[in-house]
């Protein structure tokens, strides 16, 4: 886990390399690594040991990953839970597009694409992944999504990153990191299967870029 | 990523574009390739929710759509209608023949009406080519073009592709040949700009009464404003079918042998129904297709439109989850 003052430190860096085309050009955003892939891979390995442990095997377990990111995360998770128990646990995938409330009011639409869910969710113990843990409107969707397809008998939340301001009483039970953040600023998942590299990169917006030279 | 998704702090921060601008979709000749992948993909998404037991998401909740018919179609209004019931809209149904409109109330006040009545998505089925685009500039409900005369099906089309589409996959340079009435077809007009825009090759094949005039057949680009964007033009339909990937054959409207354009129905069955003879000069497996309601025996025989070959049913289902995606993207779509 990152300390506080690691964390501020690394954000008060200065960008190691000054924005293309001198003085005049608009200030570029910045951005600076907070997990590299080997955190990632280390988070996604404690947290794989943590949904074994807390549900004392993996039996009735069903990995249910939010697209887009949130699918080969769950791809991992059950990689590394056959990896440590010998057992293989369904892996689905959940779009939520068709559930939100929030997209009108940021102006963002992400293409909807169909929802993959395993065998029968009916009384499993559904572990919900996601990459950013941000206001819990898109798991509060999420939930919605999937009772659509079932009545789980639980349903718990696995993110690799809490990045805090909670709008919604929804809390996760798995973090691979918790990150205090300002909302003026954008913490990004890039994984290997989708963006081609494991990084997590927290982004300022370009005025406050600027405002701190 | 644009400056105002980066002020509001999005979760993730990278998001694919939305590729749906349109507030209305009134024919296929304006949307771009892009676009209309974006439809596709849209109604794959909705395909899954139609294939669940309880077919129905929240997405459209306090969303009105009205269907104004001034012309009757059953399957095209059911087909809106369980759309927008499963992306839990209301639905009001509205058939010209029985509203204020025989008190001669006109279309544009009955459009108002409907307007004032709180609505936001209007599907509409008008007799009149261009009724659609009257209606659209006068208003701003979403309008959807339902078939306007001989115009434009625009959903119509977008079904019989993503049909395609999935039997398919890539349509560049795949020929598809439409037989039939081709000139008082809205579907035949839809579909070739479609089709055409996704790099398919279409036939129009009919006789020469039922082609329309002014044909461009050059293979160059379509020019502005024209009524049909370049396709290739058969009278033999054993000729055009040669290498086919799909036929489509169109419903022969019987009233066109009393305007004297057909010398009689015995000579088009011989000479253009879709049999079984003739479907095997187009590829092994060749998907055969019919936008209905079908006259079996005449513009196709029914051991064809009954064989393995036939996704003449899946375009009935698909219609639903292709104009799910459409009121999906008029009304929360755009960036």
């Amino acid at each position: 886990m990152v300390s506080e003052s690691e964390f501020d430190s690394a954000h008060r860096r200065r960008p190691s390399r000054p924005s293309a085309g001198g003085p005049f050009a608009p200030p570029a955003a910045r951005e600076h690594v907070l997990m590299t892939a080997d955190d990632i891979r280390r988070a996604v390995h404690r947290i794989a040991h943590e949904i074994i442990e807390r549900n004392r095997g993996v039996a009735d377990v069903v990995l249910v990953g939010m697209r887009t990111r949130g699918v080969p995360l769950a791809r991992r998770l059950a990689d590394a839970i056959r990896q440590f128990e010998g057992q293989e646990v369904p892996v689905g995938a959940l779009d939520i597009g068709l559930y939100r409330d929030d997209l009108p009011y940021l102006g963002l639409r992400p293409a909807l694409r169909p929802s993959d869910i395993p065998t029968g969710i009916e009384g499993k113990r559904v572990v919900l992944v996601d990459d950013v843990l941000y206001t819990g409107r898109s798991i509060r969707a999420a939930l919605d999504a999937l009772m659509d397809f079932g009545r789980p008998g639980q349903v718990q939340l696995a993110v690799l990153v809490d990045r805090g301001h909670r709008e919604l009483p929804i809390r996760p039970d798995y973090v691979g990191r918790n990150i205090p953040t300002s909302r003026r600023e954008e913490v990004q998942v890039r994984l290997l299967e989708v963006d081609g590299r494991d990084e997590v990169v927290i982004v300022r917006p370009p005025e406050e870029a600027e405002h701190e030279r | 990523m644009s400056a105002r998704a980066r002020a509001t702090g999005s979760p993730t921060g990278v998001h694919e574009a939305s590729a749906w601008q349109r507030h209305h979709l009134l024919d296929l000749d304006e949307l771009t390739p892009t676009e209309i992948e974006h439809v596709l993909d849209t109604a794959e998404a909705m395909r899954e929710v139609l294939s669940r037991e309880v077919p129905r998401v929240p997405t459209l909740r306090g969303v009105t759509v009205v269907n104004l018919f001034y012309e009757p179609s059953t399957r095209t209004r059911a087909s809106f209608e369980l759309a927008a019931k499963a992306l839990g809209a209301d639905v009001v149904n509205i058939a010209a023949e029985q509203s204020s409109v025989k008190k001669g109330e006109s279309l544009l006040d009955t459009v108002r009406t409907i307007e004032a009545l709180g609505a936001q998505v209007l599907v509409m089925r008008h007799w009149q080519s261009g009724a659609p685009y009257l209606v659209a500039r006068h208003t701003r409900l979403h309008v959807v073009n339902a078939g306007d005369g001989w115009h434009a099906h625009p959903t119509q089309a977008l079904l019989d592709i993503y049909t395609l589409h999935r039997h398919l996959g890539d349509l560049r340079g795949r020929k598809v040949v439409i037989v039939g009435d081709i000139a008082h077809s809205r579907v035949a007009r839809s579909d070739a700009w479609g089709l055409t825009a996704l790099g398919a090759r279409v036939v129009l094949c009919g006789p020469p009464t039922l082609l329309p005039a002014g044909l461009r057949t050059d293979g160059r680009g379509a020019e502005e404003g024209a009524a049909l964007p370049p396709v290739q033009v058969e009278t033999d339909l054993s000729r055009a079918l040669a290498d086919a990937d799909a036929v489509m054959a169109l419903r022969l409207q019987r009233e066109r042998m009393e305007g004297g354009l057909l010398p009689s129905l015995r000579e088009y069955v011989r000479l253009y129904q879709v049999n079984e003879e003739r479907l095997a000069r187009a590829r092994p497996g060749a998907l055969v297709m019919h936008p209905g309601p079908m006259n079996e025996g005449i513009e196709i025989a029914p051991a064809v439109a009954r064989s393995a070959q036939s996704v003449i049913e899946q375009q009935v289902t698909n219609g639903v989850a292709v104009r799910m995606a459409v009121l999906y993207l008029l009304t929360r779509g755009k960036a």
